[in-house]
């Protein structure tokens, strides 16, 4: 690992992240904020996609980079937790155990289901 | 963003968009702190991956102490900018949606555990996911604690 492959770990960390903060906008106005309906959108697409690249033959390199740094900053676990966190304090139970239940199911069989798409490829 | 380019349109405000995929309004330095926070927690996380490299069927500590540490910061950053301090256009973004957000990851987590269910760890992977959102959970509600705890300073 080069100085120059942590410095593109830098970039597209941060790029990763801002395209988190639209897709999050993207999906709220489409849906409304009821429900932390971008957070899972973001976060189910991030594990499919990282799915994929973990069944494909990447060097350390490029698995750093596309996995680690791109996809890494695009999903997020904090905001998972703050959003299902403060939908309790709403006492908005039942919405709280769906955001946990919903997310990790969906988020394991896509990771599941991309794996299987890319060990194919 | 605008096609009009009539000079009526460039004299009035920009018109706001019925359509439902308008994107997130946001200035450039709210935009930049995302960037700049992003980029600091995704170098942090990716740092100690490539430090602590694990086997599929051994608990993943990078990814897990990332999470439980981002979800403490989050907790404390977003109740103290809400509920303590005077409203600030980039701390949020540069902090909770960048360096929070860059810190963790749910797409890692969860392909760690469909590896985890691949090498048949079942109790391996139910108890790192049952752990992660305890923890995570548990983070948010102590640095929440923790801020509203504390008196507001004069």
């Amino acid at each position: 690992m080069n100085v120059l492959v942590w410095a593109a770990v830098v970039v597209i960390g941060g790029a990763g992240s801002v395209l988190r903060f639209y897709a999050d906008g993207l999906v709220s106005a489409a849906v409304g904020r009821d429900f932390p309906y971008g957070t899972m959108v973001i976060n189910v697409s991030g594990a499919v996609i990282l799915g994929l690249l973990s069944g494909l033959a990447l060097t350390p390199s490029q698995s750093l980079l596309l996995g680690t740094a791109a996809i890494g900053s695009y999903t997020t676990f904090s905001t998972w937790m703050l959003e299902t966190q403060r939908l309790t304090e709403e006492r908005q139970h039942r919405k709280a155990v769906l955001n946990i239940v919903v997310s990790l199911a969906l988020g394991v069989a896509a990771a599941a289901l991309g794996r299987l798409i890319g060990m194919h490829l | 963003m605008r096609s009009d380019l009539s000079p009526a349109a460039e004299l009035s405000p920009a018109p706001r968009r019925s359509g439902r995929l308008a994107l997130p309004r946001a200035d450039g330095r709210e935009v930049a702190a995302i960037f700049v926070g992003g980029a600091l927690g995704t170098l942090a996380r990716a740092a100690l991956a490539e430090a602590f490299p694990h086997s599929a069927t051994s608990w993943p500590w990078p990814t897990f102490a990332v999470n439980i540490v981002a979800a403490f910061l989050l907790g404390y950053f977003v109740t103290r900018l809400q509920e303590r301090l005077p409203l600030s256009s980039y701390r949020r973004p540069l902090l909770g949606t960048g360096l929070c957000g860059g810190l963790s990851t749910f797409s890692t987590m969860q392909v760690e555990i469909v590896k985890m269910l691949d090498a048949h760890a079942w109790g391996l992977a139910a108890g790192y996911a049952a752990a992660s959102i305890a923890a995570g959970y548990a983070a948010i509600q102590l640095a929440t604690a923790i801020v509203r705890r504390v008196r507001v300073r004069l």
